[in-house]
């Protein structure tokens, strides 16, 4: 396996004595696409700032590639591209301006800059703003800017902290058509997100983080497949009974008007639940998790909701 | 990096810089001419005429190469301060800070753009100048190296107040309770000569009374110090901070968590 992105015993305890990271240990392959999962406080913007060479780690060793970024610090940022949490370019410079100086910044002449910068920001649906100040754009926009900015000296490695956040369903969904083709294209992708089902949709791997310490990480159908159980919604034809109650109390069910919730484990299975219902005489006309499933392992591993 | 991209980069932060201050024009040049105009009117003229002539000069004559050193001073540093502390406060520093730039063109950057406010603030203020009095150069590269250092110096000291500033207030403190009583103590209005014994040993330990005479020096041949040693106390003072400043980069003091 060629990684990516190697972090060994990462560990920082900010000025004020938060314990920010534990001992945070993670490989990211080369060509995947992970999300990095955690309520907020759990570490994840420590993470990539200590990454990305905006906070100071107090041990532990950060390699992108093979390379460390204690001993060849400017060669390893060459391979990676950050898109924060927050706006973090002028308001009041021009977006082809703010994606052709960061390009400068990498040591990218201007004439190339622009290049590149016109296949970004058409690519992301910002060229007709070219010309227009930073603070006349979205909210969307302006986190499509900044993945711009992140990608014009072409990284090998993308972290995006939050892209989606305050982003509409519709250019959400865009953006990560835009990023399966960028990861399809040999992109590492390493996400940050609030929205599971985002994770649960584009990545492949996940690690959740909790309270400075990795808690659990592997490939995301494999933790789901491990889960103890799962709550399904069923939606009935008729109401279930007191009787029915009783009779659907193994798989802990909550009842509402024409629905039932049910919990399912490996001893209670979906098929014993079916069993069941159609039992009580009861019609099934369609069933759905009742969270996102991700989020249910979330729920499990950390104790806690992931937008808390 | 190689030489053709640290160039590109560098070129990149000074061209920011440049736009930074031309862009807001009646901001960062006006208000220093006009500030120096009536520096001229009053102090040059209506009191000027007053005063007996120093070192063979016209009291409006000498204080011209005081008052573009005091505007290349105050612009220098209130550039390199203002920008990097903004960078910092609404964290577009953090686009340099992400990329391979290294520290030292990232601060010969920032401090080529408060070079460069300076030095045209300078002009702005000589052509000024002329306007009440003969301009003339007796050391024209004398004159060059005096307001090139100078401005590099106080370019760096903004920088530096730049990284420790962690408030509004912490950019203001030093233009308002140190520069300001160091320039005016500094020679600009006087010749040292004028002051008691006691006082004149004190102001050897102003450092802007060496930029302020070299730089008269150049100006009108006359300097109440030694112009070698003004210009080697300059120059060490330059490359001390650079070094300084290069360390806090490098440790993250003020920058990185």
């Amino acid at each position: 396996m060629v990684s990516a992105l190697s972090i060994k015993e990462l560990k920082k305890t900010y000025g004020n004595g938060v314990v920010a990271l534990k001992s945070v240990s993670l490989e990211v392959e080369e060509g995947d696409f992970f999300a990095l999962l955690g309520p907020n406080g759990a570490g994840k913007t420590t993470l990539i700032g200590i990454v990305s060479g905006l906070v100071n780690k107090d041990s532990g060793e950060v390699k992108i590639g093979d390379l460390s970024i204690d001993e060849e610090s400017a060669q390893a940022k060459l391979h990676v591209g950050v898109v924060p949490q927050e706006f973090n370019f002028g308001i009041f410079e021009k977006v082809e301006n703010i994606v052709v100086d960061q390009a400068g910044y990498y040591g990218i002449p201007r004439k190339r800059a622009l290049v590149a910068a016109e296949k970004y920001l058409k690519q992301l649906g910002l060229w007709e703003k070219r010309h227009e100040q930073a603070r006349s754009l979205s909210g969307g926009m302006k986190r499509r800017l900044m993945i711009a900015r992140g990608l014009v000296h072409e990284p090998k490695l993308l972290i995006l902290d939050e892209p989606t956040a305050g982003v509409d369903i519709e250019l959400r969904r865009d953006m990560w058509d835009f990023l399966r083709e960028l990861n399809a294209a040999g992109v590492t992708i390493i996400l940050t997100t609030h929205y599971l089902e985002e994770a649960e949709q584009l990545c492949r791997h996940v690690a959740i983080i909790n309270q400075g310490e990795i808690v659990e990480r592997g490939e995301i159908k494999t933790l789901l497949a491990s889960m103890e159980e799962e709550t399904f919604v069923f939606d009935l034809g008729s109401s279930v009974s007191t009787e029915g109650i009783a009779k659907l109390q193994p798989f802990r069910a909550s009842v509402g008007d024409r629905s039932v919730e049910l919990t399912l484990t490996k001893e209670h299975t979906l098929d014993k639940a079916l069993l069941a219902l159609h039992g009580l005489g009861l019609e099934v006309k369609s069933l759905r998790n009742k969270t996102n499933r991700l989020e249910e392992f979330f729920v499990q591993k950390t104790g806690k909701s992931n937008k808390s | 990096m190689n030489p053709s991209e640290l160039w590109v980069a560098y070129a990149t932060i000074v061209r920011k810089e440049a736009i930074r201050y031309l862009r807001v024009w009646s901001q960062t040049l006006l208000p220093p001419v006009v500030t120096m105009s009536l520096y001229f009117v009053i102090f040059g003229g209506f009191i000027g005429s007053q005063i007996a002539p120093i070192n063979g000069y016209t009291y409006m004559e000498f204080i011209v190469p005081g008052l573009i050193m005091m505007s290349v001073i105050m612009s220098s540093f209130m550039h390199t301060v203002s920008s990097f502390y903004f960078a910092k406060f609404q964290k577009t520093l953090e686009e340099i800070m992400v990329s391979p730039t290294p520290y030292p063109v990232v601060i010969a950057g920032y401090v080529t753009g408060g070079v460069l406010r300076g030095m045209t603030i300078a002009t702005l203020v000589m052509v000024v100048a002329s306007f009440f009095t003969d301009v003339t150069m007796a050391h024209p590269g004398i004159m060059l190296l005096f307001a090139l250092l100078t401005s590099v110096l106080f370019s760096m000291i903004g920088l530096l107040n730049g990284v420790f500033a962690n408030s509004f207030d912490g950019i203001s403190i030093v233009p308002n309770f140190v520069l300001t009583p160091l320039t005016y103590l500094g020679g600009v209005f006087y010749s040292i000569t004028m002051l008691p014994p006691f006082w004149q040993s004190v102001s050897h330990g102003n450092p802007i009374l060496y930029m302020v005479n070299g730089f008269r020096y150049g100006f009108l041949g006359v300097s109440d110090v030694s112009v070698t040693l003004a210009a080697g106390l300059l120059g060490s003072l330059t490359a001390g901070l650079f070094i300084y400043t290069w360390y806090l980069f490098k440790t993250g003091r003020g920058l990185r968590a």
